[in-house]
């Protein structure tokens, strides 16, 4: 039960992720009581039964710093909740997690920000989440600026922007923080296709720099040209792992086969 | 202790959300900062005619008394409720990014103490208007601050804890500090209060951490020993006990928030 940063003495030098069967499981209360007051009526009752929901099942792994990973999958495979292990959100309960350097996640679209700030207030929120000072995100404020290119809107409250300035902006932040590991959950579905290329690009850059890269999504074409390995996941375990020219296209063969076979994942 | 020092990790964070906090309070408002301060003084005002009329309270500058027992209340009140408002509304945050938790309560209490500090500026004045007696005790002022701080930390960390798990634990909070405020001399002299139930004001961890607070800008006293210590001691507990509950189970938030 160990998620350490800088764990030099537990993994090899160019390991940016270990992980030794982790095994991640969410404790549901059934019907979801969050209310104390239920809570203790149904504890008088004994009507508190849990139902258990393994997300992640055995899962081991080892990741070679600046490798790019691309995780595919259906949806409720365990791909997010991987992400936040290798994020240190989730701890987990069995297994171990050795996770090197600093990790920074490029979200959903400004889920981190707030929209009564304005735009530039949300540079320096954003950046104080990833530990950095006013100071230092003024320094890298001009490259960050053109990169999301929204003008004078920069000192307007985040509720007026579009998507779209959301979107750049989030990215724009997102890829000025030095990291170690850069974690894409589906963010670059949208946005427009220039800023998109944009984007693929800056990731390509980052690779260069010895940046260990993991992307979640469910855009192939964007997992085979941004990814040099892809993991498949299924049920919270992983199916397989191996170059993106293998593992894609069994991956597109099951979800024809599936279309209309609806098992439900991992429920006991 | 690990909490403790991601905390300082993180002190960029604490500045920008405290920042935040104030701004985003007194953004669409015409009055704006000035809020906090006219805040207060309408309430000590109303309270000032209720009480001192109605009920006729043998208090000399009973408006120093009674706003400076509200402010201290506030500041209490204020600061727990948000720090389990704001651990709650981050959970979008913390399913996302790996921030330590207990931020939130500090930011709260931090905040609090920005809007604690600007409301001593009526206090200031209702104290020059009526004559009430100001000197040398205020030195002990900070000493107070800290340990209403840090004994709002502890009851804030301790609150948000549980309210991670059951919603309702704010609402109730909130029904127990309403309770908690009239069992807390917080408006009325302590000693219109029976001999045979002073116990319940001297069992009251708030009774010493007011008393530090009013004595040296009501009395132009530092406060006498016992109570001193009351407070030191009460401060202490609730930032352990809180700590205790809130690091025991922070590990977990993420899997339920």
């Amino acid at each position: 039960m160990s998620t350490t940063l800088l764990d030099k003495t537990q993994i090899g030098d160019n390991i940016a992720i270990q992980l030794k069967d982790v095994n991640i499981r969410y404790r549901m209360l059934h019907e979801r009581t969050s209310s104390l007051k239920e809570f203790v009526l149904n504890w008088i009752t004994g009507n508190n039964s849990y139902t258990h929901f393994w997300a992640l099942r055995d899962i081991s792994l080892r990741v070679n710093t600046g490798e790019s990973i691309g995780i595919i999958g259906d949806n409720g495979a365990g791909k997010s909740t991987l992400l936040r292990v290798i994020a240190r959100i989730l701890r987990p309960a069995v297994g171990e997690a050795h996770i090197r350097g600093s990790v920074t996640p490029i979200l959903e679209l400004g889920a981190l920000f707030d929209a009564e700030l304005t735009g530039r207030e949300n540079i320096y929120l954003n950046g104080a989440m990833f530990g950095y000072s006013r100071q230092v995100m003024n320094g890298k404020l001009d490259q960050l600026l053109d990169f999301a290119g929204l003008g004078d809107f920069i000192d307007s409250p985040l509720r007026t922007y579009s998507n779209g300035m959301v979107a750049r902006l989030a990215f724009a932040i997102a890829t000025d923080i030095e990291a170690d590991i850069i974690l894409i959950d589906e963010v670059l579905a949208v946005g427009d296709n220039n800023f998109r290329q944009k984007c693929i690009s800056r990731m390509e850059s980052f690779l260069e720099r010895g940046t260990t890269l993991i992307t979640v999504s469910h855009n192939l074409g964007l997992i085979q040209q941004l990814c040099s390995r892809v993991i498949w996941m299924e049920h919270g375990q992983i199916k397989a792992d191996g170059s993106p020219t293998e593992i894609i296209p069994a991956y597109e063969q099951t979800a024809t086969l599936d279309l209309f076979d609806s098992s439900q994942a991992g429920r006991e | 202790m690990n909490e403790i020092n991601s905390l300082v990790n993180y002190r960029y964070l604490i500045g920008e959300l405290i920042l935040r906090n104030i701004k985003t309070r007194y953004k669409r408002s015409l009055l704006g900062v000035a809020w906090t301060m006219v805040n207060p003084l309408l309430t000590m005002l109303v309270m000032t005619i209720v009480f001192s009329q109605l009920f006729a309270f043998d208090l000399p500058h009973y408006p120093v008394y009674l706003l400076a027992g509200l402010l201290l209340w506030n500041f209490f009140s204020e600061t727990t409720v948000s720090a389990t408002r704001n651990l709650i509304w981050s959970s979008n945050l913390l399913k996302r990014i790996y921030i330590p938790k207990s931020l939130f309560a500090t930011a709260a209490v931090g905040t609090g103490l920005v809007n604690l500090l600007l409301a001593l500026v009526p206090l200031g004045i209702i104290i020059l208007i009526t004559g009430s007696k100001i000197g040398p005790a205020l030195l002990f002022l900070p000493a107070a601050l800290l340990l209403v701080s840090a004994f709002s930390l502890g009851v804030g960390l301790a609150v948000s804890a549980q309210a991670v798990f059951f919603t309702d634990v704010v609402d109730m909070y909130q029904i127990l500090l309403v309770a908690w405020m009239y069992l807390t001399p917080v408006f009325y002299p302590q000693n219109i209060l029976p001999d045979q139930f002073q116990w319940i004001i001297r069992i009251n961890p708030m009774y010493y951490i007011l008393e530090c607070f009013r004595s040296p800008l009501y009395l132009n006293q530092i406060p006498e020993p016992h109570i001193i210590l009351g407070a030191v001691i009460s401060a202490v507990a609730a930032l352990v006990l809180g700590g205790f509950l809130f690091t025991r189970k922070s590990d977990d938030f993420a899997y339920y928030l």
